[in-house]
């Protein structure tokens, strides 16, 4: 695949802070990142990928309410000890994002997996939505 | 609390050169005050990576989500470290399709000038939750020694 040899795009590489939280504000007191997140579908699921670089199957909380799926991972900063941060290029931080989804996910059946600070969920679509018929009457 | 720098000065005054100069100073002064500074500058290479010291050692981290450890390389020759590899993109099957696609791919490399020697072969790296650490201890030959006075 040619997309293996080009050159990583760089341009928007920085880690995207949350600065707006709506009507809710954090309760730690930590930066929080969106993360980026890849979505795809296949014939069976969509797929949702998000790097998260720093969380392990411990400390990523998924939650489902209504039709709102939000991600929340939680970095504990790794500061090693005796030594000073001599140069910086990113912070460490929780991350947060949601998601709506439409009916057509079987939100009972969600999958979701991490390996090596990627989070990889599986939402299985449902079977085809019924369709219904809607009888028009004669006034 | 401006002074237009367009308002001319004399003849024997600052060129516009020079006034466009402290405009562009002013401007940025003001925007970095504007929205606060932070102690993280934007990164122009990817991965981003921070560096940390000690007397004994240096600590490089980066983050590296979804890169296998097999796709790093690490080399130290003298003081200077290269980390490089490579991001697999995900192969998609016939019919799938992407809805949106925000993660980046890729080759990347980086190369850092250490504070001092280190050695090579007592380096370590670990790639554990998509963060990379990598420890590299000050070479021997390198750490300074006390020299003691002797009496004449």
């Amino acid at each position: 695949m040619a997309a293996e040899n080009k050159e990583l795009q760089v341009q928007d590489a920085e880690k995207q802070e949350i600065t707006n939280m709506g009507d809710a504000e954090r309760t730690r007191a930590r930066k929080a990142y969106i993360p980026r997140a890849d979505i795809y579908e296949t014939d069976d699921n969509i797929v949702v990928v998000a790097d998260m670089p720093g969380i392990d199957e411990n400390s990523v909380d998924i939650m489902l309410e209504k039709n709102v799926l939000t991600i929340n991972g939680y970095v504990d900063p790794v500061i090693p000890e005796a030594y000073n941060l001599a140069f910086a290029e990113y912070e460490e931080g929780d991350y947060q994002r949601s998601f709506t989804l439409s009916n057509q996910i079987d939100q009972d059946n969600i999958e979701a997996t991490v390996k090596s600070g990627v989070l990889r969920l599986c939402l299985p679509k449902a079977g085809p939505a019924k369709a219904r018929r809607i009888s028009v009457k004669s006034a | 609390m401006f002074r237009s720098p367009f308002v001319r000065r004399g003849r024997f005054g600052r060129s516009s050169w020079t006034e466009m100069e402290q405009l562009q100073r002013e401007m940025n002064r003001l925007f970095s005050s504007a929205f606060g500074e932070s102690r993280v500058q934007t990164p122009v290479r990817y991965p981003a990576m921070n560096v940390w010291t000690s007397e004994e050692s240096v600590v490089v981290t980066a983050e590296l989500p979804g890169v296998k450890p097999e796709d790093v390389d690490i080399s130290v020759v003298n003081d200077t470290l290269t980390v490089s590899g490579s991001r697999q993109p995900d192969e998609l099957q016939e019919g799938e399709r992407y809805h949106r696609r925000e993660r980046n791919f890729g080759r990347f490399s980086r190369t850092f000038q250490l504070p001092f020697q280190v050695d090579s072969d007592q380096v370590e790296a670990i790639l554990e939750k998509g963060v990379l650490h990598v420890s590299l201890p000050r070479a021997e030959s390198d750490k300074p020694r006390k020299i003691a006075i002797q009496h004449a």
